[in-house]
């Protein structure tokens, strides 16, 4: 079950999903026009796998970890089949330093080489972790190919191993480690609405569920631009070519703000356009996970961006009916939640078999069939992972970005974060968090009355609620990817700017309590100047802030306040 | 060549012979029938030495005895020259028009094989279709896949004629970038095909045009098969000949429901509202076409047409082709009764690559503030609309009252433009400047102040004043 063979003459990768006493069935990745009965199969004895070692980063591959940069070299702008060609490059050779010396005992995951990957990641190479034993040989320091024996061990049976800068491991079992850790960090992605509303956490999951035109895959590319993991994995499953091709083209221009590398000195692509074959749609999610575990067993904080999720369903409900399986909901089968399940709970903050600790951390795109929620791919994933990022149409058209909804969107983990965000940023934070959120959704129960009789009628207070809440949207939430300042923001800075906000509503509903008109004091264009700020102060200058409150502090000095200003 | 003699069963569109040996899937088979004509067909399942035939023309007058198979020994191909263009063919790709066999350079598998990621060249240059709505708000990149939803009953074959006639590459007469159209039409009844041979006769661009002409009562089969002719030939064209192709397919919901037709014959299971769970790969091997390839100078551009059954956004085929394509351009009944031409519902529609394929070097440096600050606007629109009918108008707020008057100005003079009328990029944005003059310059949030004061000017909106 499950072995990777080659079909036919021009063996095309192929994997075994059933077996009877008569019959094997077989699912081949590749276009299958042109085979005839009675072709050969080849078998490989293996599971199909991912090769597992240096090369990875800033490389494309296809869903069965194919490099596609080879294709193209190989084969010309449309991609044959049949060809065969190995994961990784294996001319090109690294300069490796080994780890261990003769006679040291080695278990599986310890560290036995490393290398320098790219300018930003040194590659560890790792003992296979079914392998353990005594160390035999070891080669010198020196360049070498990803093929090249560079130590040997023996294991306790007796027999020798050679161990060369790669591995194979199988795609669909989750790598092992000691232990999972609590989830006590967040990953910071510099987008507002998330990192302060509904933060991720390293080794959390995500989901971003919305129609198409949302921005489901432009919230993607903001966090793999932006998030502080070292490594992203970027798995285009089921999409669109033209937007693999731009963040191909985006990410090998763009300058990483923490290395000031490329950007794809620290990230792997996986391409698996809605037009390629189907099966290795589905296997692409896994070849995913894969690389993002191998690299999280070297001690490095991954995050893999899915996009999207609801492809790799429709891949299992495709193959499935092809099975004549007995479909359950809207035609999904009946083990989409547990193979939804397997993979989420793949991310986690783990202690590595090397002692070493990493996260694997999941954003997961889900695209609803006609926006709808209630759809079973939707559905499962949200008993899966811990935030829930809803995109929303009506923001989308109204073209508020990112078009996350502040009523139905959640974040599990803020309380597992609360040590952080009072540590690290402020005792303030979450504070200032809260009522920001609570004035959004006072904004939301108000709109309802307002949709009927008009803002006119509504108590000078309860307007001021719709005024800040407004100042919130447009200045806060809001945010803007293409503007240099705008597209990532600290932390610092967000608290500072919920703070700004939150003192302008202090300091009118402490003007209009002694009887002053609220709209004097609109009139002012104070909530304007706050809906400016993000462009107008520099992240890195926050003192800036300083100015936007002497400011408010000047204009409203002429009017009676209940209480003096703090 | 081997013949096999009669047949086993026949099911609709599909017939089943046993006991053939060497039968590869994918590959084309051709009938003989007693009476001397032929049709062809296509193996679409082979169990051991069974072989189900998908027969293009109908199974009409086949009998178990009277047909003798010979199998080709490859897929379908389509013979491709550069005469192709000026030519009518039906959906399997055979010259309709009396003209004679095409004399093929090339024969072209008309299933494509999947574009490389890496060869890909990401879209940056736009296409003019002379339609303000589309040019300056929801631009067509080329290389792009932008579908139109429209309905039954609404002006979706007007804008297309209108889109065939009047697209070009750019304003500049002096580009010697070529270009050509690729139509392909599926299961449309006759006066629609009809209605675009004589409208692309008449303005002269017939032989600019490659035409792929599957009627409504035409065999399913072959509706299956006209997208992927067409696409073929557009293919050829583009990367053989390095012309700027655009192809327009109408109306993918026929198509799909052609193949719900021929997957349950084939007696698959059925996915949402029985279409077959494969209904989006199936979509996207078509869509996906759509591109340009590194190094070269032509592109294959894509607008499908679709009817949304019922006019609803959530029907699987507009659902899935708007997950698969680069944006949509919404047409809408209330507009199109109202007499708005073309019916461009502004707000759900949307170009996904227009971002970086307008502004300078392209277009005109306001080109995206402009389109920003008009979806905003006209968003707010809406908003003061419903407020307006709920407390009646005369209570409106000034600004409210501003965005009503600008609301339907902006219909009337952006959105509704004549059947025949082409308008430059620059006219479309001045338009929209002059309709965004309207509103009081504060309200103007989205753009940065320097453009507001080169172009922002009350004076603009004059001519509207008055008649709002």
């Amino acid at each position: 079950m499950l072995e990777m063979v080659y079909v036919g003459e021009k063996r095309l990768v192929g994997e075994v999903i059933g077996i009877n006493d008569q019959a094997t069935t077989i699912q081949v990745y590749e276009e299958t026009t042109g085979l005839k009965p009675g072709e050969p199969v080849y078998k490989t004895d293996a599971p199909i796998s991912a090769t597992l070692g240096p090369g990875i980063l800033s490389n494309i591959f296809d869903g069965i970890e194919r490099p596609l940069r080879s294709l193209y070299s190989l084969s010309g702008a449309f991609i044959d089949r049949g060809a065969n060609i190995p994961a990784l490059d294996e001319e090109r050779t690294y300069e490796v330093t080994l780890q261990v010396s003769p006679g040291d005992e080695l278990k599986g995951g310890d560290i036995y080489a490393t290398c320098p990957e790219t300018r930003v990641i040194l590659h560890k190479c790792m003992l296979h972790p079914s392998l353990s034993g005594k160390v035999t040989y070891t080669a010198p320091n020196g360049s070498y190919k990803i093929n090249d024996v560079i130590a040997k061990i023996q294991t306790p049976s007796g027999a020798e191993a050679e161990l060369t800068l790669c591995q194979k491991w199988p795609i669909r079992t989750p790598r092992p480690v000691i232990e999972r850790k609590p989830i006590s960090l967040p990953l910071i992605t510099g987008q507002r609405v998330i990192d302060t509303l509904f933060p991720i956490a390293k080794g959390g999951a995500a989901a971003i569920p919305g129609g198409f035109g949302t921005g489901k895959t432009m919230t993607q590319h903001q966090l793999a631009k932006w998030c502080d993991a070292d490594i992203i994995v970027y798995v285009g499953c089921g999409e669109r070519g033209n937007e693999m091709t731009q963040v191909l083209d985006e990410f090998s221009e763009l300058i990483d703000p923490k290395t000031g590398n490329k950007m794809t000195d620290r990230t792997v692509l996986i391409a698996n356009t809605s037009n390629m074959p189907v099966a290795a749609r589905e296997a692409s999610i896994y070849t995913g996970i894969t690389l993002a575990e191998y690299y999280r067993d070297m001690g490095y904080h991954v995050a893999i961006m899915a996009d999207s999720t609801s492809r790799w369903a429709e891949a299992l409900r495709e193959i499935s009916g092809r099975l004549e399986e007995m479909p359950a909901e809207e035609g999904f089968p009946a083990y989409l939640p547990s193979r939804l399940s397997q993979f989420y709970e793949r991310a986690g903050y783990m202690v590595n078999l090397n002692r070493t600790e990493g996260s694997v951390s999941i954003i997961g795109a889900v695209s609803p069939q006609g926006a709808d929620f209630s759809e079973p791919v939707t559905q499962n994933t949200k008993r899966f992972v811990r935030t829930f990022w809803a995109l929303d149409k009506s923001l989308a058209y109204a073209r508020h970005y990112p078009a996350i909804n502040w009523t139905d969107s959640y974040s599990e983990y803020i309380d597992d974060l609360a040590d952080y965000y009072n540590h690290e940023v402020s005792r303030d934070f979450l504070e200032c968090r809260q009522r920001i959120n609570n004035l959004l959704n006072e904004e939301a129960s108000l709109m309802e009355i307002v949709k009927l009789i008009g803002a006119d009628v509504l108590p000078d207070d309860q307007k001021l609620v719709i005024e800040t809440a407004k100042a919130i949207r447009l200045g806060f939430l809001q945010q803007n990817a293409f503007h240099k300042d705008d597209t990532f923001v600290p932390l610092e800075k967000q608290l500072k700017m919920m703070q700004v906000i939150l003192y302008l509503n202090d300091r009118c509903l402490d003007i209009i309590k002694t009887g002053t008109a609220l709209s004097e004091v609109v009139d002012l264009g104070l909530f304007d100047l706050l809906a400016g700020m993000k462009y107008e102060i520099p992240n890195d200058h926050p003192e800036a802030f300083d100015r936007l409150y002497t400011s408010i502090d000047e204009k409203l000095a002429g009017f009676h306040s209940a209480r003096h200003p703090y | 060549m081997v013949q096999f003699v009669g047949l086993k069963e026949i099911n609709g569109p599909l017939v089943v012979l046993d006991n053939v040996q060497g039968a590869s899937y994918d590959e084309m088979a051709e009938l003989l029938l007693e009476d001397g004509s032929k049709r062809l067909g296509r193996i679409v399942e082979i169990q051991g030495e069974r072989i189900i035939i998908q027969v293009f023309e109908g199974t009409n007058g086949l009998s178990l005895n009277n047909t003798r198979t010979s199998l080709k020994g490859k897929p379908m191909e389509l013979p491709c020259s550069k005469e192709i263009l000026g030519r009518i063919f039906n959906g399997a790709g055979s010259p309709i028009d009396g003209l004679g066999d095409v004399f093929a350079e090339e024969y072209r598998d008309i299933n494509g094989k999947p574009l490389n990621p890496v060869a890909r060249e990401y879209p940056r240059n736009y296409i003019r279709t002379g339609v303000s709505s589309i040019d300056g708000l929801m631009t067509l990149i080329r290389g792009q896949k932008l579908p139109i939803f429209s309905g039954s009953g609404m002006s979706h074959n007007k804008l297309a004629v209108q889109l065939v006639c009047n697209s070009k590459l750019s304003d500049d007469r002096n580009s010697d970038e070529k270009f050509a159209i690729v139509f392909a039409a599926m299961g449309v009844n006759n006066d629609v095909a009809d209605y675009f041979k004589r409208s692309f006769e008449e303005s002269g661009v017939l032989e600019n045009v490659a035409m792929f002409l599957n009627l409504s009562n035409d065999p399913i089969i072959e509706r299956i098969l006209a997208p992927r002719c067409a696409l073929t030939a557009a293919e050829y064209l583009a990367y053989e000949h390095n012309m700027n192709i655009l192809v327009i397919m109408t109306d993918i919901t026929s198509y799909a429901e052609a193949l719900r037709e021929f997957s349950s014959s084939k007696g698959e299971i059925p996915g949402r509202k029985g279409y077959p769970g494969y209904l989006y790969s199936d979509l996207a091997s078509m869509y996906e076409r759509a591109g340009i390839v590194k190094g070269g100078k032509g592109s294959v551009t894509q607008i499908p047409i679709l009817t949304m059954p019922n006019d609803d956004i959530t029907h699987p085929v507009p659902d899935l082709t708007g997950y698969i394509t680069e944006g949509q351009i919404v047409l809408d009944r209330t507009l199109d009764h109202t007499g708005v031409y073309p019916p461009v519902s502004v707000l759900p529609s949307l170009s996904r690559l227009m971002k970086d394929g307008i502004g300078e070097g392209y277009t005109r440096k306001d080109h995206s503030a402009v389109a920003n600050q008009l979806f905003a606007s006209y968003a707010r629109v809406q908003d003061a609309r419903a407020l307006g009918s709920v407390i009646g108008e005369e209570e409106l707020s000034a600004s409210d009252k501003a965005y009503l008057a600008f609301g339907k100005m902006f219909e009337r003079y952006f959105v509704t433009q004549g059947a025949t009328e082409a308008r430059t990029i620059e006219q479309t944005l001045d338009l929209g400047w002059d309709l965004l003059s309207l509103l009081p310059r504060s309200e103007l949030s989205r753009m940065d102040a320097e453009l507001v004061n080169q172009y922002f000017d009350p004076a603009r909106g004059e001519r509207f004043r008055g008649e709002a």
